[in-house]
């Protein structure tokens, strides 16, 4: 069966606590999961206390100052601090989202962090998605032609563009395939939501001449039937996207051909 | 999902694995055609037990020897056995890890639902045709 319970190397306990300073009035407390590769020991949640008066807005802004102020060896990935890199993705108060979006304030009580779940864990907060990446590049992301390329331009009506809108966005943060419960269970085998969602936008693509070839790739029963419309990927996607309902139109393709 | 430090396939040929199967769109039609014939076969064969309360037995062995009765029940079993063997076959493939064990879990759900299925039908003729 499939391990719905930690493994035993993964149970965590508490690990070290840093205080505020004691002039500090406005204190929130960061429980954040901790996990070095180097020491062989269990992963340990530390508790960092934060003075909000001198801290930034987002989470990103907290883990940055613990990680400049009070602990250096704290480990995450972050680039842009504005929500379209997507590299700050992680388990924020229960939820998948970027760190340097989420609000300190929309967290009542503790902030709880976590590395994006179900993924193998480098370091603290780091996932490794080699997986995530190879999946979306087997879905070809990019335009594929059979026609003599034009002079000019592949053209595209106004209407046909529209299409792409709520596909092209996603920043590829992983937050919507780690959510979601199919693909904890069959990663290995089922794409995930966001390689569906990017596999949709190139299928919807007017210019692209492989859509047939595409859905071949993705008719099985693992790589886009595991998709049970759960809705976590809609639910957590930090952009608003909705990969559930670009995946139900792949499956609509699916019928339609046959039909 | 983590890989095995024996295995030093690149990602990619991991995702490409064995290529596409090349069906599951047939399940998926499958699961929904009966799922919507299953809304009026249970209306009916609800309404039609419930005409029954407190028939005797061989009035409800008549009824349901009846030909559009005995139809309308084959054409439920055959619905729900389906769709009972490719939700189950679903579940099992979301929930079984280890080659041999979904192997064998897949085995028996196939032999089940045959079985069930091919009994039910059995029961239904029996009754219909009075042998």
């Amino acid at each position: 069966m499939v391990q719905f319970r930690l493994p035993k190397n993964s149970t965590m306990s508490e690990g070290k606590t840093f205080k505020a300073s004691p002039d500090a009035k406005n204190v929130k407390r960061f429980r954040v999961y901790r996990w070095s590769p180097d020491d062989g020991k269990n992963p340990t949640i530390d508790t960092y206390e934060v003075d909000l008066d001198k801290c930034g807005p987002m989470v990103l802004d907290a883990l940055i100052k613990i990680k400049n102020e009070i602990d250096q060896t704290l480990t995450f990935r972050r680039s842009c601090r504005e929500g379209i890199c997507g590299s700050c993705a992680m388990n924020i108060d229960g939820a998948n989202t970027l760190a340097c979006t989420k609000g300190i304030d929309e967290v009542k009580g503790d902030v709880k962090i976590y590395p994006l779940p179900h993924m193998p864990v480098i370091k603290d907060l780091v996932p490794d998605l080699t997986n995530f990446y190879a999946q979306h590049a087997f879905i070809e992301p990019w335009l594929q032609t059979k026609s003599p390329t034009p002079e000019k331009e592949w053209r595209q009506s106004h209407e046909d563009r529209e299409k792409l809108d709520g596909l092209y966005e996603c920043i590829l943060c992983a937050c919507c395939s780690t959510s979601c419960p199919s693909y904890w269970w069959n990663g290995d085998r089922y794409l995930g939501p966001a390689a569906l969602l990017q596999a949709y936008r190139w299928l919807i693509d007017s210019r692209d001449e492989a859509t047939g070839e595409r859905l071949d790739d993705l008719e099985d029963p693992f790589r886009l039937y595991r998709c049970h419309t759960i809705m976590n990927c809609a639910k957590t996607c930090p952009k608003g996207l909705n990969p559930a309902k670009a995946i139900a139109e792949i499956k609509k393709m699916m019928v339609e051909r046959q039909a | 999902m983590s890989a095995s430090n024996k295995d030093m396939r690149t990602p990619l040929a991991r995702v490409r694995a064995h290529g596409s199967a090349k069906s599951g769109t047939g399940d998926h039609i499958r699961q929904r055609m009966t799922a919507i014939a299953m809304v009026p076969l249970f209306l009916f064969f609800i309404g039609f037990l419930v005409s029954l309360v407190g028939a005797d037995y061989e009035t409800a062995r008549a009824w349901l020897g009846n030909p559009l009765v005995a139809i309308a029940a084959l054409l439920l079993v055959v619905a729900a056995i389906m769709h009972m063997r490719i939700g189950m076959q679903i579940v099992i493939e979301d929930y079984v890890t280890g080659e041999r064990l979904r192997s064998l879990a897949l085995i028996g759900n196939f032999f089940f639902s045959y079985a069930v299925g091919l009994a039910c039908i059995y029961a239904v003729a029996k009754i219909g045709f009075g042998v």
